[in-house]
């Protein structure tokens, strides 16, 4: 598992850093469809400490990162927090996003874990995630190539 | 005299109707959730999220040039790595600490057609639960905390739609 030219320490990370999530999507109970869905539907708003306990964490790690170290011991990359442009895409990906997880239940992290729980009815999600994916990718496609011919010259 | 007097009575009423299996459980395994992707984070300065891994894994097998972008085909073994991580987590948790398997009861096309809009939506808004919800709110990323407010307000009124559809689960 080199591809990318990283060693084995790189991937003992990765793994120590897998089972960790997957410990924690298990034990919140979110690689549970019927939680997730119990909390969309308001009847248990547990999730919140779920989302706030992981961005918590999380946040204190950012600011270990890139308050106090410098760049990161295996990659020599500098530490930054995640900042993505926004665009129109943010906006329709969220809802897109949103619909789907009210309507199953499932996002992405947790689909994984719930394999692990013997779960193995989300085989139906985790299908439904990759359709999904591909089918995003073959629009790219079609409209890139649609702005092509648009832009042609000629026109 | 110490009476408990009636707002706090009555708030924690609400609060134990507002979390009906309580807390606990929830706080402690959202604090390794993010263990695990701080882990990652300061062992490689990545934030890793979760549903990159869709379209790094089907640079495997399709040549479309969306998926065989050189950053996926970079990722995309660690990325395996990650995913079959988690879902040896998750079984280390159940396996190990509870009774045993959880199996849902949620109907199929929910889940398949859910699992098809989530795969679409987390991919063109640029994350999903983890990258936007987590590291995203994390770094009080005004795009991320813009697509988790759109994204939990839309599966809320779409879950309350459902429901009142009757269809349950």
């Amino acid at each position: 598992m080199s591809s990318d030219g990283r060693g084995p320490l790189f991937t003992t990370v990765v793994v120590a850093g897998g089972l960790l999530h997957g410990f924690g999507l298990a034990y919140s109970r979110m690689a549970r469809p019927e939680i997730v869905l119990d909390f969309l539907q308001l009847e248990d708003l547990g999730l919140l400490f779920v989302m706030g306990g992981a961005a918590f964490v999380t946040g204190l790690a950012i600011q270990l990162g890139t308050r106090v170290l410098e760049t990161a011991p295996l990659t020599g990359t500098h530490y930054t927090g995640r900042e993505k442009g926004f665009d129109r895409n943010v906006v329709a990906g969220g809802i897109i996003f949103g619909v789907g997880w009210g309507l199953s239940g499932v996002c992405p992290g947790a689909g994984y874990a719930s394999l692990g729980i013997g779960n193995y009815r989300i085989l139906w999600a985790v299908a439904g995630l990759f359709i999904g994916a591909y089918a995003q990718g073959l629009w790219r496609v079609h409209r890139n190539s649609e702005t092509r011919e648009r832009s042609a010259p000629g026109d | 005299m110490i009476t408990v007097s009636p707002a706090i009575a009555s708030a924690l009423a609400i609060t134990a109707d507002l979390f009906p299996r309580g807390i606990d459980h929830y706080l402690i395994g959202g604090l390794f959730i993010g263990l695990g992707i701080a882990v990652i984070y300061l062992g490689t300065g990545i934030l890793a999220g979760n549903s990159t891994f869709l379209e790094t894994t089907l640079s495997y097998v399709s040549d479309l040039p969306r998926f065989q972008r050189e950053k996926y085909v970079a990722s995309r073994d660690w990325r395996v790595v990650f995913a079959v991580s988690i879902v040896a987590g998750a079984a280390i948790y159940e396996f190990g600490f509870t009774a045993d398997a959880f199996v849902t009861e949620v109907q199929w096309w929910r889940l398949l057609g859910g699992g098809i809009l989530v795969g679409i939506g987390t991919r063109i808004g640029k994350g999903c639960t983890s990258g936007h919800g987590v590291s995203g709110i994390a770094s009080l990323s005004r795009t991320s905390i813009v697509n988790v407010a759109l994204f939990i307000g839309a599966a809320v009124a779409t879950a309350l739609v459902v429901a009142s559809l009757g269809v349950t689960p």
